[in-house]
């Protein structure tokens, strides 16, 4: 590589693409394979409060950072996932899981685009119904029409 | 046909009213599921002392948690409005939030101090069990330690006035004897 800027950039590229690995490996030490497993997959399907649009393992918000180790804990401790997923539940609420259950109140945020999905085929089936049935051209009255002619030719 | 008319008419209707409500929602707010539920228990202390505070110490009256802490820029917002309340008799508890005593200290001397107590939660273990997820944020306590709101972000005029106040004074004033 004979440009420095060029050296410089791959450097870099390669820096934050390891940077960006940090967060959350560097806190599943200590937790078996298995472990380490349920680890990444809890901690990618929780969302941080603080950077609302990014999971606990890709935000480095101190909040995200102490419930990565929560979750850590709790594994080592021997809970289960769901009861993991209980405990942020009961303090931050459904907001925090990136899959939010089945119950009443989010029957409209499961069904919602099917309903959508509903109402845009019947209009797109109106349309086609209306489409196929060919339309009668209105009588024309041909002798009022050659006098219009006529008149419009003078 | 009427309908043809009407069906974007109605679906225009629907829209404004969608879009009234989310103006006057903030997606950022994340609602508490504290709401109607025991304050959570915690074991902290008193700032620059070793004097142990827990949930016990926040029953028999209502009042305010506030999460604070030296660090945070919106919390110089709303410290006005809690000076004042504090003026008028308001009983507020200062959580210092993921803080050292000293800074902590060091903001009341300089700013003022609103709080009855000031309490220490330098790991923020009690902010985490609190649903706190960013600072201020301020709780509505009942004297049976019940959350009966949560107020995120700074408290201005309008929120207390509201809101707050008036769930302050219609919550139970004293803590209901135990029947069991």
């Amino acid at each position: 590589m004979r440009h420095p800027t060029v050296k410089a950039a791959v450097l870099s590229a390669a820096l934050l693409a390891a940077g960006a690995l940090v967060p959350a490996h560097a806190q599943s030490d200590g937790l078996s394979a298995a472990q380490a497993e349920r680890y990444q997959a809890l901690v990618t399907e929780l969302r941080c409060l603080v950077c609302q649009n990014q999971s606990i393992a890709d935000s480095n918000a101190p909040l995200a950072a102490d419930l990565r180790e929560q979750v850590r804990e709790q594994i080592l401790a021997g809970r289960s996932d769901a009861q993991i997923h209980d405990y942020v539940t009961e303090r931050y609420g459904d907001f925090v899981l990136y899959r939010p259950p089945f119950k009443p109140s989010t029957w409209l945020l499961w069904f919602g685009p099917f309903l959508l999905l509903a109402a845009a085929l019947a209009v797109a089936l109106r349309f086609a119904k209306r489409r196929a049935t060919p339309q009668t051209p209105p009588p024309v009255d041909r002798e009022r029409l050659q006098r219009l002619l006529e008149d419009t030719r003078q | 046909m009427r309908l043809r008319f009407l069906l974007p008419a109605a679906v225009l209707v629907v829209l404004i009213v969608l879009f009234a409500f989310g103006l006057q929602h903030d997606p950022r707010e994340v609602p508490s599921p504290l709401i109607g539920k025991p304050a959570p228990d915690f074991a902290l202390r008193v700032v620059g002392e070793d004097t142990p505070f827990s949930r016990d110490d926040l029953l028999g009256r209502p009042l305010l948690v506030n999460f604070w802490a030296s660090w945070c820029l919106a919390c110089r917002v709303e410290h006005p409005l809690l000076m004042e309340l504090a003026r008028q008799g308001v009983e507020i508890v200062g959580i210092d939030y993921k803080d050292t005593d000293a800074d902590g200290l060091r903001w009341l001397e300089r700013h003022g101090n609103p709080y009855r107590h000031i309490v220490a939660d330098e790991r923020g273990s009690a902010g985490l069990d609190w649903g706190v997820y960013g600072v201020p944020e301020t709780f509505v306590l009942d004297a049976n330690g019940t959350i009966v709101h949560k107020h995120i972000g700074p408290i201005d005029e309008q929120a207390w006035r509201r809101t707050i106040q008036p769930l302050l004074t219609t919550a139970p004033a004293r803590a209901a004897t135990e029947i069991r």
